[in-house]
């Protein structure tokens, strides 16, 4: 008796907050079948932000996934002055809220009194309210996602491989690709496709350091912004969808191919 | 096998404490590429924040969060995501229970809608919130603009924390100890408080601890739902956001100190609790 109680709490509380709302925005993007989606792919401003907004996640997971990879192998495979005091900090990006990244990034890199904003303007370098800035501001909230998938793997695999590779002989560079890479493979697809679902979502940084210029700075949440408060729900919605469905899409691929792995 | 596709609150850091090596010449000019990266993008521009709101002195600072406007959203903010925290505490325990305990058809289903919320994009939570509980509500409740839609963005935004903080831990309870004190007559909720809670008490004030952070430094999904009313649904974010646009970044970064030094707060104690974890384990 008792557990159907919890059975049916969960599954209510759940449907009511994030299934229910969430199946409405297909419903409503396609009230009128498919005219509003194809009406928003066919304005040129709006596949101008989607556009941005794939180039920016692209290299904001290529840096994280550089970076991410690099900074775990250190954090557990080396010892360092100060190793203690980095690891807490990595984690700060994912709590610090969305408008305090883009008024930090402004503060330095902003062009008219940045700390480094007007050097760097000087010399031909525009960030603030253009793509780097962009780049920037999507690179931040997404930077723990890579290491926090790959660290606990690494700690997990243990060293035993790595030094009988070496023992024979490999150096790092091999032992890295034929070890080290193999074994975390799986860690840096998660970490890859959430910080992708991560990148292509962001709107509080973005919106602060883009400047929202229409068809040269405007990402695809800004222009679900920009078009519901315009009162054009239906590309709202419709834009909204596209978002969804690339997110939703990468939760689900991570959920079918996390539990095989966890089988081997 | 029910893995937890997302773990926003697994630590980026060593449980086990194998030594590492020393660095090699190699792995030291990494870390210092890395290092350099990491404070041109994360630690420069924070100290920046931090440093404008110094610029005008203590007085400065303290006139400008104690504005009543600024003073009333970070009110509001800390208020309703206490709030959230307290429901997700006791609801992400449960979800958490009946993932882990029951099996019943749907619940990959239930799985996957865990994690929508961290991935969905924030203003798309918004305007998916909107739709159920907005004007055009099929339920007929239309919270938009008010309070409610405040603590009904947090909820939405923090709802995985809590969740897949204590599932793994409770999968890997011991259950013959639960037995043992039915056995004896301990009824299921006595077992409950006096066998699992202890347990899993660290997976939940860690779980707690960053729906917290999550929910005070939320901003996205609030713009469509709350009508960012001032003294009524203005959060502190959004504060930031219109002193940023009035250009006046001396505000918008004192207002931002106090977030920052809240979400400091927040990983020192996440990260005080998982130590205590670590050591006792």
């Amino acid at each position: 008796m008792g557990k159907y109680v919890l059975r049916f709490v969960a599954a209510a509380y759940l449907l009511l907050l994030v299934a229910w709302p969430v199946s409405l925005v297909a419903k409503n993007t396609f009230a009128d079948g498919f005219t509003e989606l194809r009406s928003i792919l066919e304005d040129p401003d709006v596949t101008h932000a989607l556009q941005l907004t794939v180039q920016v996640a692209i290299a904001a997971v290529v840096i994280n996934t550089v970076f991410g990879v690099g900074i775990s192998i250190l954090l557990v495979r080396y010892e360092f002055p100060g190793k203690r005091l980095l690891s807490p900090l990595i984690d700060l990006p994912l709590s610090v809220s969305p408008v305090v990244v883009g008024l930090a990034l402004i503060l330095v890199y902003g062009g008219r009194d940045g700390w480094f904003g007007p050097t760097l303007e000087d010399a031909g370098f525009q960030i603030i309210f253009a793509t780097p800035g962009i780049v920037l501001a999507t690179t931040f909230v997404a930077l723990p996602l890579v290491i926090r998938e790959v660290v606990p793997v690494l700690e997990e695999v243990g060293i035993e491989q790595e030094q009988a590779a070496q023992s024979l002989g490999a150096n790092a560079l091999q032992t890295f690709r034929r070890i080290t890479l193999p074994s975390i493979r799986w860690a840096v697809v998660y970490g890859v496709v959430l910080s992708l679902a991560r990148s292509l979502g962001e709107f509080g940084a973005v919106k602060v350091v883009s400047g929202n210029v229409l068809g040269e700075t405007r990402t695809a949440t800004l222009v679900v912004e920009e078009k519901y408060l315009n009162f054009d729900r239906g590309g709202a919605y419709a834009t909204a969808f596209l978002l969804a469905i690339v997110s939703v899409a990468c939760i689900v691929v991570v959920s079918i191919i996390r539990p095989k792995e966890g089988s081997e | 096998m029910t893995a937890a596709v997302v773990t926003p609150g697994r630590p980026a850091r060593e449980r086990r404490s194998a030594r590492g090596r020393p660095l090699t010449p190699v792995s030291g000019l990494g870390l210092g590429v890395a290092m350099l990266w990491f404070s041109l993008l994360v630690l420069i521009p924070l100290s920046a924040v931090v440093a404008t709101a110094g610029e005008g002195g203590w007085s400065g600072f303290w006139r400008t969060v104690t504005n009543e406007q600024t003073a009333a959203a970070i009110r509001l903010t800390v208020g309703v995501a206490l709030l959230v925290t307290v429901v997700n505490v006791v609801m992400g325990t449960l979800i958490a229970w009946v993932l882990v305990r029951d099996q019943f058809f749907g619940k990959r289903f239930l799985e996957v809608l865990i994690d929508i919320p961290f991935a969905l994009p924030t203003i798309v939570a918004g305007l998916v919130l909107l739709s159920l509980y907005g004007p055009e509500s099929p339920l007929g409740v239309d919270v938009a603009n008010t309070r409610v839609a405040v603590f009904l963005a947090f909820l939405f935004v923090t709802l995985p924390f809590v969740v897949r903080m204590v599932q793994p831990v409770l999968q890997e309870l011991d259950r013959e100890v639960e037995e043992a004190a039915a056995s004896l007559g301990a009824s299921r909720f006595t077992t409950f408080r006096r066998i699992v809670l202890p347990s899993l008490t660290p997976a939940i004030a860690a779980g707690a601890a960053l729906s917290f952070a999550r929910g005070v430094s939320e901003y996205g999904s609030l713009v469509l739902l709350s009508g960012n009313l001032p003294f009524k649904t203005e959060v502190a974010s959004v504060r930031i956001l219109i002193s940023i646009e009035g250009d006046n970044t001396a505000g918008a970064a004192a207002t931002a100190t106090v977030l920052l030094v809240i979400s400091l707060f927040t990983i020192v104690a996440l990260d005080l609790i998982q130590r205590r974890v670590a050591n006792r384990g």
